[in-house]
């Protein structure tokens, strides 16, 4: 294959990759979409494999690495349970992250590159090749650390050093100062050296990046991971000259980089605090009982079967997913209910809070799976007016999205962030195991308001009950 | 002692209400009065004098007898000078009065040294007396009663259909006052199946309108109409004249229009003048409920329905007597709760506690003295303008909905102008050829990528993020190139540790292609699940 023909095969598979985003955009278009990815792939590997930058003895261990990166991660893609799909995600990041460092060193360590460079073409591939390591490792290791918070294998809570900050600060300076001696270091052996060092500060970075954050902002993380592992391959491509890398990489960057800012955004977050770790406190200690006025009250609780009745006499039902469904693995039965509901006239509706769940979409993905129909599962703006008109909504599992403090109580750490105003319905049902906060640690004036009942127990059993108790 | 409480039958002419029905009597037995009721009082109702007698009533033939035997007289209407005049001396009595509009009542009642509790001065806007308001519950009835009469002369179903007879075009309704009664008239109008408007100089009614099912109209004119107590106060020059634009606009495309509008202590405004009525389309229907204090319409005539100008005009004064049984029901129960409040020992004995914010304000004359109007009750809670509880809610528009959020201001989108320039300069003054060209492409795909994402449904947030990851595996083609590259170009007396290089490639593809294969495939497993 040509030199021209790899390149005219490059531009064919980038903007297979273009449409294959685009096409996510919609549920209709979604699945061509992922088609297009993988038609992409296929053409960006196979003109690599068969192009100039080659040679036929690479060949066995290429086909022997491909298989067995395939066959594990088809497996993987296999087993995974639908609720486990953000620990995946981050857990895949990961992979990107030390086959960006391996990419790099393994560029480092060859003279053969850079020979026939000018100068200044030398050194710019120096910083680039520095640039890639260091994006990789901390994608690599920040990724590594979110997988273990989000399948609890770490606990979820931020995790605060002393002068965090300033940590940050001087691993940056030492970075730089190495940067600086790595491009003027003559021999490989000398530059051997700062590039150890910073990938190890990188990968300390990582980790000390993502424990300061708490779990409640892990979807931001995730899709903040996911823009790293774009950079790193777009730094890559600079490293290596090549077009396809630099141009897939910025894409995937910049989506990854939109879809925190969209998260941060729905969180009435600013990115850069959701970075820095910590939820809404300046000085380190964890937000356990917030900023704001505690309230107080009577909870009313409320049986399954009690539940159901309301239910059955509803005209118009909401139902708020939160990360409890998910643990609960209570979308199946959220679904026969619906089912149940909607075969007595009952009109039944889905109300998912942009960062409801640890990941992006999360809710969406498990009522999916349930399969619940998209066309009756509903932003947030897109029916959070109508919760005055609707008789019953039940909460799921979910805390602070659900928590009216942020639109009532300015002093609250969650102060003006979007929530779903379940408390409008005529009557509210929040589903909860005990009346522990949520990741914000911050307490729900919900619970304690006229309209709403507690229905306390674990989100699949009592969900069961109900279903039975519907059940003529 | 116990004091007996005294239910005579209502003297006014048409009134079918009664003060208390069967099941109330026997909460009051119970809070240990006697109670006496006038023989056929309940019949209007429909609750025959066997039920109270079966209710643990005592039946008294005439009303004579019966005013000369109560401690305590329950009414609906106010009473009449022939009533006064039977009611004992020192009596106390319970029902509407209207002391504003009554003083020569008042005086009759003083004079009678009576006390006198007045439950349409109840001050309503305490949470706690919300239980005694028979306004609300009255005129939540005569809301519902005035949808009915305007159904009634009203030609037309309300909903609308399509028939093989041709099609019936829903009732446009319009309700000038969103009250209690404007809103048991809103929703009970568009239930019937009309389009409802309404309209309120109160702005913060117009969710509870919507709620209803209506749509609020606003008056083009900025000015805030809560008066207090629940009612709206005296607007404007500016205003009423947009107002009557609006009216007038209103009157011309509504079929029925029903009006609530009241003022306390005034006369009703004067919302639909006569020209108004004319500009309306013959058969149409205007119920105006504010009929009693002078109407809101200029042409109608309390106590009666009349045809003018081609429209229907209803000036029923007793909406609520006309779902007698019911209205009955709730004012008894309004009257209940005040005498409970009256008498929390629970032994037959009224306590007027002219400490307490609701009775003080319901007394209106008290062992013969008037005591109205009461002095402004000391109310903690409701300040005549309460400062917005919930005012901080700018929740962000954006919301995790992929719309851009409002615009930078120009000094912010200057300075980052500026940067950017600077920045560009600088890499076009000192990078070679070779990396602009991938710099190019670079800033370009970043857009390409802002572009494309931008309007993702977050539905999708998941398999995006998924399949992003798979794209980015991409990285794969970096170690390609470098497992095997062609090295015949270069001298070959370059020490290359062709081992390290081939090794670190090869775990590098592994890792991509875990990466590749296994993004995808979950990918296409979560979005074989989204169906419709």
């Amino acid at each position: 294959m040509s030199a021209s023909l790899a390149t005219v095969s490059y531009l064919g598979a980038t903007i297979l990759f273009i449409l294959c985003l685009g096409g996510l955009s919609n549920p209709e278009t979604s699945r061509r979409g992922n088609l297009y990815g993988i038609v992409g792939m296929t053409i960006a590997v196979l003109a690599t494999i068969f192009g100039p930058q080659v040679t036929a003895g690479g060949l066995p261990y290429i086909v022997g690495a491909m298989a067995v990166g395939a066959a594990i991660g088809l497996y993987a893609a296999r087993i995974v349970k639908m609720t486990q799909m953000p620990e995946l995600v981050a857990l895949m990041h990961s992979l990107v992250g030390l086959a960006a460092m391996l990419v790099g060193y393994a560029n480092f360590i060859d003279p053969a590159v850079s020979v026939g460079m000018s100068p200044a073409e030398k050194a710019i591939h120096e910083v680039e090749m520095y640039l890639g390591v260091l994006i990789g490792a901390v994608t690599f290791s920040g990724s590594v650390v979110a997988f273990g918070k989000l399948s609890g294998k770490i606990s979820g809570k931020p995790v605060l050093l002393p002068g965090r900050h300033w940590l940050n600060l001087a691993g940056l300076l030492v970075v730089i100062w190495f940067g600086y001696r790595f491009v003027t270091a003559h021999t490989v052996a000398d530059a051997m050296l700062p590039m150890i060092v910073m990938s190890l500060i990188a990968l300390a970075f990582g980790v000390h990046m993502v424990m300061a954050i708490g779990g409640a902002d892990m979807p931001v993380v995730v899709s903040m991971l996911n823009s790293y592992s774009g950079w790193a391959a777009a730094a890559t491509g600079f490293m290596l000259s090549n077009d396809l890398l630099i141009v897939v990489g910025a894409l995937v960057g910049s989506s990854g980089a939109i879809l925190s800012y969209i998260m941060c955004a729905a969180m009435n977050r600013n990115f850069v605090s959701v970075i820095a770790g910590g939820f809404g406190t300046e000085g380190g200690a964890p937000a356990a009982t917030g900023g704001g006025a505690q309230p107080a009250g009577e909870v009313v609780p409320i049986s399954a079967v009690e539940t159901a009745e309301m239910l059955r006499d509803a005209k118009n039902v909401i139902i708020v997913p939160g990360y409890g469904m998910a643990v609960a693995q209570a979308q199946h039965t959220v679904f026969e209910i619906t089912k149940t509901l909607r075969e007595r006239g009952v009109d039944v509706r889905f109300g998912i809070h942009p960062v409801a769940g640890r990941m992006p979409g999360h809710m969406n993905v498990l009522l999916a799976e349930a399969k619940v129909p998209y066309d009756i599962v509903f932003e947030m703006d897109e029916l959070n007016e109508d919760f005055p008109d609707t008789d019953v909504a039940i909460v799921i599992g979910a805390n602070d999205i659900v928590n009216p403090a942020a639109q009532e109580d300015p002093a609250s750490p969650i102060a003006g962030m979007p929530v779903l105003e379940v408390w409008k319905a005529k009557t509210s049902i929040v589903m909860k195991r005990s009346m522990a906060s949520g990741y914000a640690g911050v307490d729900n004036p919900l619970f304690y308001k006229d309209n709403n009942r507690m229905l306390f127990g674990d989100a699949k059993k009592m969900l069961d009950e109900v279903l039975v108790a519907l059940k003529p | 002692m116990a004091l007996v409480i005294g239910v005579p039958k209502e003297v006014f002419p048409g009134e079918k209400r009664v003060a208390t029905v069967p099941e109330v009597v026997e909460k009051l037995i119970k809070l240990g009065f006697r109670v006496a009721v006038e023989a056929r009082a309940g019949e209007a109702a429909s609750f025959p004098d066997e039920a109270y007698r079966a209710a643990g009533a005592e039946l008294v033939a005439t009303a004579d007898e019966l005013w000369a035997k109560a401690d305590v007289v329950l009414k609906v209407r106010p009473p009449t000078t022939e009533e006064v005049a039977m009611l004992r001396e020192g009596a106390t009595l319970i029902g509407f009065v209207w002391p504003a509009q009554h003083p020569e009542l008042m005086q009759q009642l003083a004079a009678r040294k009576a006390t006198v509790l007045a439950i349409d001065s109840l001050p309503r806007q305490l949470s706690r007396a919300q239980k005694m308001d028979a306004l609300t519950s009255m005129a939540g009835v005569s809301g519902y009663r005035a949808v009915i009469e305007a159904a009634n002369a009203f030609g037309r179903p309300f909903n609308g259909s399509v028939t093989a007879a041709g099609k019936i075009p829903p009732a446009r309704v319009f309700i000038a006052g969103a009250g209690v009664a404007g809103l048991a008239a809103i929703g009970t109008a568009a239930n019937l199946g009309a389009i409802v408007r309404a309209n309120d100089t109160r702005a913060e009614v117009a969710d509870q309108v919507k709620s209803l099912g209506g749509e609020f109209v606003k008056v083009d004119y900025e000015e805030e109409g809560s008066g207090g107590g629940g009612y709206a106060k005296v607007m404007s020059e500016g205003f009423q004249q947009a107002q009557r634009g609006m009216y007038a606009k209103q009157a011309r495309e509504a079929d029925v229009i029903i009006t609530t509008a009241l003022i306390p202590g005034k006369p009703a405004p004067r919302l639909i003048t006569a020209d108004m009525v004319k500009s309306m389309k013959p058969g149409s229907v205007i119920v105006d409920m504010a009929a009693e204090q002078g109407g809101n319409c200029e042409l109608t005539e309390p106590g009666a329905a009349v045809v003018r100008h081609g429209v229907t005009i209803v000036g029923y004064t007793d909406l609520a007597s006309r779902l007698a049984r019911q209205a009955s029901t709730l004012y008894a129960t309004n009257l209940l709760r005040l005498t409970e409040e009256l008498c929390k020992t629970k032994d037959g004995v009224l306590d007027v506690d002219m400490e307490d914010d609701a009775i003080r304000g319901v007394t209106v004359v008290k062992d013969g003295a008037i005591s109205w109007p009461p002095p402004p009750p000391k109310l903690p809670s409701a300040p005549p303008a309460p400062p917005r509880p919930a005012a901080p809610v700018p929740a962000k528009a954006a919301g995790g909905h992929g719309k851009p959020s409002g615009a930078m201001t120009p000094a912010k989108a200057a300075v980052l102008f500026g940067v950017g320039a600077l920045l560009f300069l600088l890499i076009g003054a000192y990078a070679p050829a070779s990396f602009l060209g991938h710099f190019t492409v670079f800033v370009l795909a970043c857009f390409v990528g802002y572009m494309v994402v931008w309007n993702v449904t977050p539905a999708l947030h998941t398999p995006l993020m998924s399949v992003t990851n798979a794209v980015s595996s991409i990285i794969a083609i970096g170690a390609l190139v470098q497992l095997a590259p062609d090295l015949s170009k270069i001298s070959t007396d370059l020490a290359r540790p062709g081992e390290w290089i081939r090794w670190l490639s090869v775990a590098a593809i592994a890792l991509a292609t875990i990466n590749m294969f296994g993004g995808f495939a979950v990918t296409r497993r979560m979005l074989d699940m989204f169906r419709k």
